[in-house]
C-alpha cells in the first residue's frame, strides 16, 4: 500500500498556488526563472514612479497591508511602506515586540487578530528561520505574505533587488563571477541571493571569509567557497559584502573587529583585484571599517544607494504581482 | 481469566519460537504454548488467524508527562496509548517536574501507574538531584522504591568529575547508567543537524561530533569505572561505529535508537515542519542508513518510542521555537514492522528489537512468553495498514511527521498480566 504525504503540507511549495502563480514570496529558492524574471521585468515599469511628481498609481487602492516587524527594522519596514504607499495601499506598521507578544499572545494569535480586520497582505519580518512560512501556512487564502527577514533563512525581495541591482549594470547573468563575502552563516540575505543567481545561470557565484562564518556544506547551494579574500574577489565582476552584527565581532567567532578588516574588509587596494568595472553593494547599514573602507563605499564602484532606490520599485513590483494587479 | 489465543503465528524471539502455535493464559501466566493443559478451560478464546501473536512490546523511552506536564498528557492518556500500540511494558524518563529523583515520587508514580491498571511503568531515575549535574541521587533508594536505571534523559551533565562519580557510584551497586550523548556546548542554540538543510534554511545546527565526542568521554568513563552503560538514542553513523568498536573490546555496553529516527532524516523537515523538531535532530541519510544498518546487524539491541506528548500550541511555532518531540507509542509497532519490510528482516528479529532485547536491557522478566512468564501479549496483523491520523492516536499529543501516513501493522489485542486492556 502506497505512504500518503503528510498531511501537514510540509513538502509542498508552499509560495505558489494551484495555478503555479505566486501566492506569497518566502524565499527565492525554488522559484522558476520566469517570476524572478517577471518581478525584476515589473519593478523597472515602476522606477519611473518615485521620480514623478505625484509618486503614486492605484493599483492597490482599498487594499491593506500590515507591516508586521517582530524584530527591530527602521530600513527594510520604511522601503515597504513606501512602496505600498506608492501603490495606493493603506499601511498599518506594527513593531510587535513592544505590542501583544509581550503579554503572551502567540504569533498565530497576532495573525488571525489582524486577519480579523481584514487585512490583504502581511509582510512579516521575525528572528526565527521559517516563521514566514508558519504564517503563509496559517492565513486564509486570500491573503498574502511577503517574508522581509526570518532568521538566517531569507530575505527575497533583498535577494531580488540585489538582482535587480546587477542586472541593471551588468546586463546579463550568463557570464558573471559574483562574490558574496563575509558573514554568510547567519545571512538571510547571503542565501536569498545564492539562490536567485544560481537559477538565472550565474556560473560563477563565491562566498568568501573565514570558515566560523561559512555555513556547513555551503557549497551545495552551487557556490565556490573560498577562505582568501583576495583569492575569492580576483577577476569578480560583482561583490557583495554583507553586513556583520555588532555580537559577533568579539567572541568564539571573531577575535576583533580590526581583524576582521584586515582579512576581510573590502579595501580600494582589494578591489583592485577584481574586474575594472566591478560594482560594489551592500544590503546595509553598512559598519565602516568593520567589512568595507570608506573609500570604496562612497567610491565610483559603488552602487549601494542605488539598491536602496531598486528596492522600493522591487517591493512595488512583489506586491503589486502578489496581489494581482 | 483463562483465555486462548488460537491460529496465530508466535513470534517469541526470545525462546526461538516462531510459527503457528496456540497459547494457553491462566492466572495471569502463561500456561502453555501449542497444547492446551490438562483441564484448562477457556474463558475466553481470542481467534488469531492471519495474525502474529508475540510478547508485548517493551519500551526503553515514554514520557508519561507526569507529574508535571499534565496539560501535555497524562498517565491515563498515554498508558492507555501503550496499550493501544501493543506495548505492555515501558521505561519512562525522568524529566518530569519534579524530576525523578526521591524515592517518595517514585513511589507516587507506580502506586499511580498500578492502580490504573493497564501496563506496567518502570522509572528511571535521575542520576543528579533535580538533573542538575551537581550531587549525586540516593540511587539505593530510588531502586529500592522501583527505579530500574539511572539518566539524566536530555539534561546535560557539562561536569564530568561528577559523571565519573556517578557512574563510580551506580557501579558500585551494579546499577545501569543511561545516558543521551551530547556535548552540551557544541549542541548549544542548535535545532537541527548542522549540514546542507540547515543550511539552506538557516537553522542552527548540531554537528555530529557533538554526539560522537561525548561517547568517547561516556566510554572512557564506563570502562574505568566498570559501568553497565546504556547509550540512549544514537544518531549518526560515527556514533554507531563507535558503539560497535566498543563491544568488540568486550565493553558491557547497550544502545538503542528511536523509531522515528530510523525512518526520517533532515530532508523531512522540508519546509520547517516543526514535527520534525525532535532530540537529538534527524540527521543525514547517511545517518539514517547507519541506524537502520547497526540495528539490523544487532549493534543496536533495541528500537524505543522515546514518545513526548507535546500540545500543539506548542508546536505551532516557528521550528526553532517550537517544542521538541514526537508522538511514538503507538507507532512503535509499525516504524519498527516498516523497517523489518525496507531491510528484509526477519519478523522474529524486528520483534525482539522491541521485546526480549529491551528487557533484557531493562533486567526484567518481560518481553518473552516461556510457559510461566508474566502473560503480557501483542496479537497484530502485520498485513492490515493503519492510517496515522489525529483521530486515530489515542495519546493526549498528536505530534508525529508521519500524521496522514499509512503504516504497517494494525494492534488487534494487548494483554497484560492475563488481562484484555485493549481490543480492537
Amino acid at each position: 500500500m502506497p505512504y500518503s504525504p503528510s498531511e501537514q503540507g510540509a513538502m509542498k511549495n508552499p509560495q505558489l498556488n494551484a495555478e503555479g502563480r505566486l501566492q506569497h514570496l518566502l524565499t527565492t529558492e525554488g522559484l522558476p526563472r520566469e517570476i524572478l524574471v517577471h518581478v525584476l521585468d515589473t519593478a523597472r515599469s515602476f522606477l519611473s514612479v518615485g521620480g514623478r511628481e505625484v509618486k503614486k498609481v492605484p493599483l492597490l487602492r482599498g487594499k491593506s497591508v500590515f507591516n508586521l516587524f517582530f524584530e527591530p527594522s527602521t530600513r527594510t519596514r520604511t522601503t515597504f511602506e513606501i512602496a505600498a504607499k506608492r501603490l495606493s495601499a493603506d499601511v498599518i506598521n506594527l513593531a510587535v515586540q513592544v505590542s501583544s507578544q509581550t503579554k503572551g499572545e502567540t504569533l498565530l494569535d497576532t495573525i488571525d487578530n489582524l486577519g480579523a480586520m481584514h487585512a490583504d497582505m502581511f509582510v512579516v519580518r521575525h528572528s526565527q528561520s521559517g516563521a514566514a512560512h508558519l504564517i503563509a501556512r496559517h492565513v486564509s487564502a486570500h491573503m498574502h505574505v511577503i517574508n522581509a527577514g526570518d532568521g538566517r533563512h531569507a530575505h527575497p525581495t533583498q535577494g531580488l533587488l540585489d538582482l535587480y541591482t546587477i542586472r541593471h549594470y551588468k546586463k546579463d547573468f550568463t557570464g558573471l563571477s559574483v562574490a558574496i563575502v563575509g558573514d554568510v552563516l547567519h545571512s538571510r540575505v547571503a542565501r536569498s541571493l545564492i539562490h536567485s543567481l544560481t537559477t538565472l545561470g550565474v556560473p560563477d557565484v563565491r562566498v568568501v571569509g573565514p570558515k566560523t562564518l561559512l555555513p556547513e556544506g555551503v557549497e551545495h547551494l552551487g557556490v565556490r567557497v573560498f577562505l582568501d579574500m583576495r583569492e575569492g574577489i580576483r577577476d569578480c565582476d560583482v561583490i557583495v559584502m554583507l553586513r556583520l552584527q555588532n555580537e559577533r565581532m568579539k567572541g568564539p567567532l571573531l577575535p576583533s573587529a580590526q581583524e576582521f578588516f584586515k582579512s576581510y574588509g573590502l579595501t580600494p587596494e582589494k578591489l583592485a583585484l577584481a574586474k575594472p568595472d566591478a560594482i560594489v553593494m551592500h544590503p546595509g547599514p553598512m559598519n565602516r571599517g568593520v567589512e568595507i573602507d570608506s573609500a570604496v563605499a562612497d567610491g565610483p564602484r559603488s552602487v549601494i544607494l542605488h539598491q536602496v532606490t531598486f528596492g522600493i520599485a522591487v517591493r512595488m513590483a512583489a506586491m503589486s504581482i502578489l496581489m494581482g494587479s | 481469566m483463562n483465555i486462548q489465543i488460537k491460529n496465530g503465528t508466535l513470534v517469541d524471539p526470545r525462546n526461538g519460537v516462531d510459527g503457528k502455535n496456540d497459547i494457553y493464559l491462566a492466572g495471569g501466566k502463561v500456561a502453555a504454548i501449542g497444547r492446551a493443559p490438562d483441564g484448562f478451560k477457556a474463558e475466553r478464546s481470542i481467534d488469531a488467524t492471519g495474525m502474529v501473536v508475540c510478547p508485548g512490546l517493551v519500551d526503553l523511552a515514554a514520557r508519561l508527562r507526569e507529574p508535571g506536564f499534565e496539560y501535555k498528557a497524562t498517565l491515563e492518556s498515554e498508558m492507555l496509548a501503550a496499550a493501544a500500540g501493543g506495548v505492555t511494558s515501558l521505561a519512562c524518563p525522568p524529566d518530569t517536574d519534579p524530576a525523578l529523583d526521591e524515592p517518595g515520587l517514585v513511589e507516587m508514580l507506580k502506586s499511580r501507574a498500578q492502580s490504573l491498571k493497564l501496563v506496567h511503568v518502570y522509572p528511571v531515575g535521575a542520576l543528579t538531584a533535580r538533573l542538575a549535574g551537581e550531587r549525586l541521587t540516593e540511587m539505593a533508594e530510588l531502586t529500592d522504591a522501583g527505579c530500574v536505571a539511572f539518566s539524566q534523559a536530555d539534561a546535560p551533565l557539562r561536569d564530568t568529575q561528577v559523571l565519573w562519580r556517578a557512574m563510580q557510584y551506580a557501579s558500585t551497586f551494579g546499577f545501569s547508567v543511561w545516558l543521551r550523548p551530547q556535548d552540551e556546548f557544541l549542541a548549544r542554540d542548535g535545532v537541527a543537524h548542522d549540514g546542507e538543510v540547515a543550511t539552506r534554511l538557516g537553522l542552527p545546527g548540531i554537528p555530529s561530533f557533538a554526539e560522537t565526542i561525548a561517547i568517547s568521554t561516556i566510554v572512557h568513563l564506563a570502562r574505568a569505572t566498570g559501568t553497565r552503560l546504556h547509550l540512549c538514542r544514537l544518531s549518526t553513523a560515527e556514533g554507531i561505529d563507535m558503539v560497535r568498536q566498543a563491544k568488540r573490546e568486550g565493553l558491557p555496553l547497550t544502545c538503542d535508537v528511536s523509531a522515528h529516527h530510523v525512518h526520517l532524516s533532515d530532508m523531512d523537515i522540508g519546509y520547517f515542519d516543526s514535527h520534525c523538531h525532535v532530540v537529538p535532530p534527524f540527521r543525514s541519510q547517511r545517518d539514517r542508513d547507519a541506524l537502520r544498518r547497526g540495528l539490523a546487524d544487532g549493534t543496536v539491541e533495541a528500537i524505543c518510542s522515546d514518545h513526548t506528548p507535546v500540545d500543539e500550541d506548542a508546536k505551532q511555532l516557528p521550528f526553532g521555537e517550537s517544542e521538541a518531540g514526537a508522538t511514538c507509542l503507538e507507532l512503535l509497532l509499525p516504524l519498527t514492522l516498516k523497517w523489518a519490510n525496507e531491510l528484509k528482516v526477519p519478523m522474529a528479529r524486528a520483534i525482539a528489537a522491541v521485546t526480549a532485547q529491551p528487557a533484557a536491557i531493562l533486567k526484567i522478566d518481560a518481553g518473552h512468553l516461556a510457559p510461566g512468564a508474566v502473560a503480557d501479549v501483542c496479537v497484530f496483523d502485520p498485513n492490515a495498514y493503519v492510517r496515522i491520523t489525529r483521530e486515530h492516536l489515542k495519546s493526549q499529543g498528536k505530534n508525529t511527521p508521519f500524521l496522514g501516513y499509512e503504516l504497517p501493522g494494525r494492534v488487534r489485542c494487548t494483554l497484560v498480566a492475563g488481562e484484555i486492556v485493549y481490543e480492537a
